[in-house]
């Protein structure tokens, strides 16, 4: 757990301070992604974190204990720093490189050679292949990960991350995002996340410290909370207009209450069919399933009129499919560009569970957000 | 004797000792001199990143010594000293700021970033500064012979222009070259073998 409690840093012969009384916590296990303009101090602020910046006056404090108590270089040991220029080492190779911190907390030479091959396995980075390499020798996605590990080499608690996907093209980054929530989905890290880019915090960041001019704490909360409910006009233009579709990339389908789908088989009576249809009332469409459930597509209520039964080829093919993961944002973009404007919402062996309207989307959305409890 | 040749292999022959001698002279006025600066040069560096207001002084110094002809090895010293400061702190300079900011962030301490980190990555340009260096010095040496000190200048000077015989000069210059081609080469390679980084680029 890190705990800012009313940190200031006022630099020398500047009259604004660049910090101002900013008190907030973060959970341990959480990534805090610090997210302002230029000249809010998001930097500033992580850095007193390890002190490479010394706060003015307030505490921040690891766990209970106040940074400002432990030698620097312990307290930098303790923890994961990673920056946007990477700073590699050039003349140490890959594997030397991601032993620096192990080394300096004088591990055994066994432990070192073990956490590394351990360390670039679980980044993808093949150990046999890449331990000698030097960091000219390797592509920047590449070295971002070795920044990376190398940062998580001595199993710090807490790792502070300065636009840590900054130097790389979009298509890149996105992926190096993913990996590294995957990677934080194991190893559970307090982290200090700092971007200038309002997407990337709202991808990356389990709470949002949004910062303004001269470090002052604008909004502190869960990235749906501040789409949701901005506490500001400047948060508000800070996050921009389309918070609302923002906010589709955070919810999931599971999310959403599904609707209980009117399924219907090839060669069955069409009368008890449409019974059930009536019934259910909320769609017009019935869903045509295979014998294991998977959809085939939907039979509009007008083919179920009459006598006779069921014809398949009556069913609009096309239905989108959507897994319980996929975001809203990509249900709902898949929904307005099929015929029926529905998503079918399957398991991992392509069964139907539910259906997803643009409706119960909205209702979502539109439902109050509560805050998760820090701590 | 107009029928004298240029070159009189007899001559060469008949002096080995003397040729080895004033080449081992030559050698070891070299290393000493090129030794004897690059420690002062190093400390003077390093005393520059410490009190930075020192390096306008310690540079102008370093300039000055060079034209205090005095003794010769002082001259020959103070030259190493000129070139090797300045290439010492371009060295240290050229270690990019990000790869200093990530080893304070990592918890290095002062000393063992520089010993550990920017050192060895100055060390390419702190050899080229070597290199030209011990080239110079090699070539000084044979001029120092004028004040009477030994070394192939002696063969150059003392046997050769004073004995109006063109053998010794040809040889003192010819082992001269070779001398200062042959450090070079060596220093060359002894920095590629202790910067394997240095080569490796992505391919």
């Amino acid at each position: 757990m890190v705990a800012f409690d009313h940190v200031t840093k006022r630099y020398s012969g500047s009259g604004e301070p660049a910090v101002s009384e900013l008190t907030f916590t973060i959970p341990a296990g959480e990534i805090c992604v610090l997210v302002g303009p230029s000249g809010s101090g998001k930097t500033t602020t992580m850095k007193m974190v390890n002190r490479l910046i010394e706060p003015t006056s307030g505490r921040v404090t690891i766990d209970g204990t106040d940074v400002m108590s432990l030698p620097a270089v312990d307290l930098r040991r303790r923890i994961g720093y990673v920056i946007q220029q990477v700073g590699l080492f050039p003349h140490l190779t890959v594997a030397e490189n991601v032993a620096v911190v192990p080394r300096l907390l004088r591990w055994k030479e066994q432990r070192i050679r073990d956490r590394v091959d351990e360390l670039l396995d679980l980044v993808g980075l093949d150990p046999a292949t890449y331990r000698r390499r030097y960091p000219a020798e390797l592509s920047g996605g590449e070295r971002q990960r070795i920044g990376v590990v190398r940062a998580m080499a001595a199993d710090p608690a807490v790792m502070l991350m300065d636009e840590p996907f900054g130097a790389v093209d979009p298509i890149r980054r996105d992926r190096l995002q993913n990996e590294f929530l995957r990677l934080q989905a194991k190893v559970r890290k307090t982290i200090v996340f700092v971007t200038h880019d309002v997407d990337e915090a709202i991808k990356m960041a389990d709470r949002i410290a949004i910062l303004q001019k001269g470090g002052i704490l604008a909004q502190y909360d869960t990235p749906d909370a501040i789409l949701a409910q901005p506490a500001s006009e400047f948060v508000e233009r800070f996050v921009g207009a389309d918070r609302g579709l923002k906010r589709l990339s955070l919810g999931r389908v599971q999310d959403v209450p599904l609707i209980d789908p009117v399924i219907v088989h090839a060669g069955e009576p069409r009368e008890t069919a449409r019974k059930r249809l009536e019934e259910k009332g909320e769609v017009d469409y019935a869903l045509l399933v295979d014998e294991r459930r998977r959809p085939l597509g939907w039979i509009d209520r007008r083919d179920l009129a009459g006598d006779g039964t069921v014809d398949p080829a009556a069913a609009t093919p096309g239905a989108p499919t959507l897994g319980p993961e996929s975001t809203l944002r990509d249900a709902l973009s898949a929904m307005l560009s099929s015929s029926v404007q529905l998503g079918v919402v399957v398991d991992e062996r392509d069964a139907v569970i539910g259906l997803v309207s643009v409706d119960r989307i909205g209702e979502v959305l539109r439902a109050p957000v509560t805050a998760a409890p820090v701590g | 004797m107009p029928d004298e040749p240029l070159i009189r292999l007899d001559w060469i022959v008949d002096n080995l000792g003397e040729i080895g001698r004033r080449l081992g002279e030559h050698i070891v006025m070299t290393v000493i001199a090129v030794i004897i600066g690059f420690v002062i040069s190093f400390a003077l560096a390093l005393l520059v990143r410490r009190y930075h207001s020192l390096a306008g002084p310690v540079l102008a110094a370093s300039g000055v010594l060079y034209t205090v002809p005095s003794l010769a090895l002082f001259a020959l010293v103070s030259y190493t000293v000129l070139i090797l400061v300045r290439n010492v702190l371009t060295g240290l300079d050229s270690v990019p700021p990000d790869v200093s900011e990530a080893a304070v962030g990592m918890g290095v301490t002062v000393s063992q970033r520089l010993w550990r980190i920017e050192l060895p990555i100055a060390l390419p340009v702190i050899v080229a500064g070597l290199r030209i260096a011990t080239v110079t010095t090699i070539g000084l040496v044979t001029v120092t012979s004028l004040i009477g000190q030994g070394g192939l200048g002696y063969l150059i000077v003392t046997i050769g222009i004073n004995q109006f015989f063109s053998t010794p000069i040809y040889v003192g210059a010819i082992l001269s070259v070779a001398l200062a081609i042959g450090a070079d080469v060596a220093l060359l390679r002894i920095q590629q073998v202790l910067t394997p980084w240095a080569r490796s680029r992505a391919g």
